[in-house]
């Protein structure tokens, strides 16, 4: 259960879509000039994470994986396929989309109209393939919690996506520096939101923090910890100045 | 006869500026910010970009009167994932260190939406040849951004260039560090992409004021 919560919020607030890894960005900035029509992107994107997250899953586990053909005997055993997981997973979006899309316009043509127009866009969203390609990195271990993964990056976008769409429609009464209007001002406010995400990334860790990996971390990744390491330094003091003030 | 007449050049020099596919056609932008932290990574990253776009064009062009119109998507993703794994397994034959920097951003070019917009907008109505210069026109584009976005990123965030230090020692204190210049460690986080990007749509705008767009 605890892992479940974990990942849930890691995947919305830490991992979060669009501010961590810029996955969707294209639609994500095409898309968002309306509330009510990012509304509909962003459910839209959570149903096909959902439903391909766990296929995809279901399709490294016991087709791709190193091994993963043990199943059909012991001769099996050492057949590597993980090298076709790029063709097999966007064939499984591609196909999922389009069936979604037929199987919706059949049982529910309001849910069709408002959300159909879509389906088609997120067939090449980076963030359907994203997710399920960082499900096979971060070797996510069973099925549930691919569900949750996929859900829960789902509703990381959504809430994106919703919050870009309210900025935007607002900021149509701003004065924008002529050369940013548009698009630029949208990626500097993207990029805001972005710094204000990151501030969720001390929320899972705690007291219990794992020792540090031996792995061959690059310069950046290095520096950037001790920057973290600094920031989280500096909220120590405030709330220590707070202490003593009362 | 000139290799490429007037217009064939156009094809190859208009995306570097005026049509450029990230700060005007607002494509691809996806796997453009994250892996821009080293410039390394980027110029990896714009010449596989080069090499899938560039490929799958004249692929795509060559099919364009074969494939029905109503599975032309699922066609089109096929020929890219083919020619990303290609990219894929060369990287981690003799870069390996860098494939594992890339990490899943290799796979998302298949989703790079300046391959699948160039099929679509070009590919799929021209000849073999000019959707071959289309190819590399717009990813030379896209890989403009990426390396100046690298460029500034690595410099300012930790003071190197391809991994060489090239403002001196931020430990022994050399060079620039010795008269009290520090990284600024801001850069290296992805949404100083994000502003970096704002930065460059702003000052390419500014320059060239018939790109404003409405409000």
């Amino acid at each position: 259960m605890i892992e479940h919560l974990e990942l849930f919020f890691k995947s919305i607030f830490i991992d979060n879509m669009v501010f961590a890894v810029f996955l969707g960005m294209c639609s994500y900035l095409a898309v968002s000039k309306k509330v009510s029509t990012a509304v509909g992107l962003g459910a839209a994107v959570i149903f096909v994470l959902g439903v391909t997250v766990p296929l995809n899953w279901l399709l490294d586990q016991y087709l791709l994986k190193d091994g993963a053909l043990v199943w059909l005997g012991p001769e099996y055993a050492d057949y590597n396929l993980s090298f076709l997981s790029f063709i097999l997973f966007i064939a499984t979006i591609a196909t999922m989309v389009q069936l979604v899309e037929i199987v919706v316009e059949k049982f529910s043509p309001s849910l069709y109209n408002s959300l159909g127009i879509f389906l088609p866009l997120i067939a090449v969203n980076c963030a359907i393939l994203g997710g399920s390609l960082f499900m096979q990195a971060r070797e996510i271990p069973n099925l549930g919690l691919a569900l949750n993964y996929g859900v829960s990056s789902g509703i990381g976008w959504f809430l994106a996506i919703l919050a870009i769409a309210a900025i935007r429609e607002k900021i149509r009464y701003s004065n924008v520096p002529a050369p940013l209007r548009g698009l630029g001002i949208t990626f500097i406010i993207t990029g805001l939101m972005g710094i204000g995400f990151q501030s969720f990334g001390g929320m899972l860790t705690g007291d219990n923090e794992p020792p540090e990996e031996p792995t061959a971390t690059t310069t950046v990744a290095k520096e950037e910890k001790e920057i973290k390491k600094e920031l989280e330094d500096k909220e120590k003091t405030v709330s220590y100045n707070e202490v003593i003030n009362k | 006869m000139a290799l490429l007449s007037k217009k064939d050049t156009n094809l190859i020099l208009d995306p570097l500026a005026d049509n450029n596919p990230i700060t005007i056609q607002v494509l691809g932008i996806c796997s453009a910010l994250a892996i821009t932290a080293e410039l390394k990574a980027s110029v990896v990253m714009a010449v596989s970009v080069m090499f899938v776009l560039a490929m799958g064009n004249v692929a795509i062009s060559l099919l364009r009167n074969v494939i029905p119109s109503k599975i032309r998507i699922i066609v089109q993703l096929v020929v890219v994932a083919t020619l990303v794994i290609i990219v894929d397994q060369v990287l981690k034959a003799f870069a390996y260190e860098l494939s594992k920097t890339l990490s899943v951003f290799v796979g998302l070019i298949i989703t790079n939406c300046i391959i699948m917009g160039r099929f679509e907008a070009f590919a799929l109505g021209n000849g073999p040849w000019k959707s071959f210069l289309d190819g590399i026109g717009n990813a030379a584009g896209y890989g403009i951004i990426l390396v100046i976005v690298g460029f500034f990123r690595e410099l300012l965030g930790s003071g190197t260039l391809f991994g060489f230090k090239v403002l001196g020692d931020p430990v022994t204190k050399t060079g620039l560090y010795s008269i009290g210049y520090e990284n600024n460690g801001f850069m290296i986080i992805p949404p100083a992409a994000l502003i970096v990007v704002g930065i460059i749509i702003w000052v390419q705008r500014s320059r060239n004021r018939s790109l404003i767009e409405e409000a």
